[in-house]
């Protein structure tokens, strides 16, 4: 432990120096900082890239590997020999997908009905809505998980514990809040006036001239409710509960528990359910970023 | 819709007149059948359940045969095993640790990279915020390759200072919570940087200025600019975090193996696991399982109240950045 915090300290003597010397030594000072945290945070996904391509002898090896392996092929073949990634991959889609969709179309609709109509009620309505935001659900879980058997959703015949992945959270308080802060500063009243006029109907209204003009708020909230549900694992693990309907989590979670598990296949796996996600997220970086903190800044 | 509008000022104009509710229903009827589907799903999964939760956990059910009301008894058991007071220091420890590499280091990082003295601005903010995206299940796999004893890479680096190799995740079990703080910290810190940056880009820079002018120091700025200023964006961030550590769940129990009871010793039991251990996974204890949901719903609710109430003790005027929850 001693050589730890000396390691510690010496790193900070090191800035220390650095930001005595004049604006030069500060910059640097600030980027060792910068570029060692981003190290610390690009090291495990390289490791598991790393992993994924080596035999299991050799991750188990000591010094560990540090560069890229010949054995990519081989793990690909014991992956497919003892899991079936498609079809979890599949069922991932499938569960995320129609969430993030009934998501966004009740979220926006509530938004949009709350910053556009009056109606008798509404602030009544609205303060419910803040105030649930206010109770944790952990409050509720276990009757939500009675109340998912008794209605059939748990089955290991049938795929309806999909359903209790999508339904009961997909119209949540906090998105039709975000909708409603959106549609009042972006959607014109006279827009909708000079439609009614043009005799279209209130939903082709809203489906026609609202939805596209709230295309930028519905990426910035299908992505947080895309990631959530995407990595969402402790729902799944208790509704799901046959491995043909198992999402990408949960047939990771199955592989770790499996003490026959070939270690390369297992890293290869984890690849394979971070890798689309991830690449997604390097190519729209800032939809995420504002989709996932969203809440915290007032735009 | 065209007869909603000329009802409407109709009805303004000859005002006293009350009508049916029926009546109303249906001349709003657009507005609430936009607004309905929250309302029906939040009544039916969310408030339905968290009412019937409470009602529960003063009963002893199996889920199958009939309910016993056993009055608080259930409450009284709790706070009487001593795998949940383990439960709940564990979960305390693991998010009172991690938060200190959260939030100062969010801190941190966001201060530099406002400070505009370094470039690439977006690649440092991107990969911070690669961690948020991507499952728990699979960064625990990687993380406890990372930690393993005779061949994991942390062993290793420690090795080449030459310290003798650390068992991690086996042992007594005391260290497992390590691997979980480090975990907790990688995922979340910048998930606050992104947001600290976010709040300091807000404040003027005139506020800068000036305080420059007036020979304020670095530190000066920090502790009576900064963080004044940001206290909501920290007490949102410090909330959800908050949250977070309470469904604390995936990460030692994949972390783990696997295991319902926290690994060796119940090192890595947390209050989520040992909820869900007593139902519906493991134990069919229905009741007693409601009562430990509400308990520690209880318990953020009382944190999040204690952390409103600091936050709010001064300065009213520094909500600029706003905050919902």
């Amino acid at each position: 432990m001693k050589t730890l915090l000396l390691l510690i300290a010496g790193f900070f003597l090191i800035l220390f120096i650095l930001s005595k010397l004049g604006e030069g030594g500060k910059k640097a000072a600030l980027y060792l900082v910068l570029i060692t945290v981003a190290f610390i945070m690009l090291f495990p996904f390289y490791e598991m890239f790393v992993m994924s391509t080596l035999k299991t002898n050799e991750i188990y090896s000591f010094p560990p590997r540090l560069w890229f392996g010949s054995n990519l092929m081989k793990n690909f073949e014991n992956m497919n020999k003892s899991v079936n990634l498609l079809r979890a991959f599949q069922n991932s889609c499938t569960v995320t997908i129609s969430y993030v969709v009934l998501a966004l179309l009740f979220c926006s609709m509530g938004g949009y009905a709350f910053s556009i109509y009056d109606f008798p009620g509404k602030k009544a309505l609205f303060r419910i809505l803040l105030a649930t935001m206010m109770v944790p659900a952990t409050a509720g879980m276990i009757p939500w998980y009675i109340m998912m058997s008794k209605i059939g959703w748990i089955s290991d015949r049938t795929p309806a514990g999909f359903l209790a992945l999508i339904i009961p959270g997909c119209a949540n308080a906090f998105g039709v809040f975000w909708m409603r802060q959106y549609c009042q500063n972006n959607v014109p009243k006279s827009l909708m006036e000079a439609a009614r006029i043009d005799g279209c109907s209130e939903w082709t209204i809203f489906f026609r001239i609202i939805a596209p003009i709230l295309l930028p708020a519905y990426a910035s909230l299908g992505i947080m409710n895309f990631v959530n549900q995407w990595n969402e694992f402790t729902q799944a693990l208790l509704v799901l509960k046959r491995q043909k309907f198992y999402t990408l989590p949960l047939l990771l979670k199955t592989m770790v528990g499996d003490r026959g598990t070939d270690y390369g296949a297992l890293m290869l796996a984890s690849t394979c359910a971070v890798l689309p996600l991830l690449i997604f997220f390097l190519c729209a970086s800032k939809y995420f970023m504002s989709g996932l903190t969203a809440g915290a800044i007032k735009e | 819709m065209e007869v909603k509008q000329v009802d409407k000022t109709a009805g303004s104009v000859r005002t006293p007149k009350k009508k049916s509710l029926g009546r109303i229903l249906y001349e709003n009827r657009v507005a609430y059948a936009y607004i309905a589907p929250f309302y029906i799903l939040f009544l039916v999964f969310n408030l339905f359940p968290m009412v019937f939760g409470f009602a529960l956990s003063f009963f002893r059910w199996d889920g199958l045969s009939d309910m016993h009301f056993i009055g608080v008894q259930n409450y009284g058991n709790l706070l009487k095993d001593p795998l949940f007071w383990k439960a709940l220091q564990n979960t305390l420890f693991i998010g009172i640790i991690a938060h200190i590499p959260i939030l100062l280091g969010g801190l941190v990082l966001a201060y530099i990279l406002n400070t505009r003295l370094v470039r690439g601005e977006n690649i440092f903010k991107t990969i911070y915020f690669m961690p948020m995206v991507t499952s728990a299940v699979a960064v625990t796999v990687i993380f406890s390759s990372m930690f393993g004893y005779n061949y994991g890479v942390i062993n290793y680096f420690l090795s080449l200072f030459g310290e003798p190799p650390i068992n991690w995740l086996g042992g007594d079990g005391s260290l497992i919570k390590v691997a979980v703080i480090v975990m907790f910290s990688w995922k979340w810190i910048g998930w606050n940087m992104v947001i600290y940056l976010a709040g300091m880009q807000g404040i003027s820079n005139d506020i800068y200025e000036a305080a420059s002018i007036d020979g304020a120091t670095h530190v000066d700025v920090v502790f009576k600019i900064l963080i004044p200023l940001l206290k909501p964006i920290i007490l949102f961030t410090l909330i959800q975090s908050t949250i977070g550590m309470f469904n604390l769940f995936t990460e030692p129990f994949v972390l783990t193996g696997n295991s319902w009871t926290g690994g060796t010793n119940n090192g890595a039991l947390t209050l989520m696991i040992y909820l869900l251990n007593k139902a519906p996974q493991g134990g069919n204890l229905y009741g007693y399982a409601s009562a430990v949901a509400y308990v520690i719903t209880l318990m953020i609710i009382l944190i999040s109240t204690c952390l409103n109430k600091v936050t709010e003790e001064k300065d009213p005027g520094a909500g600029k950045g706003g905050r919902i929850r």
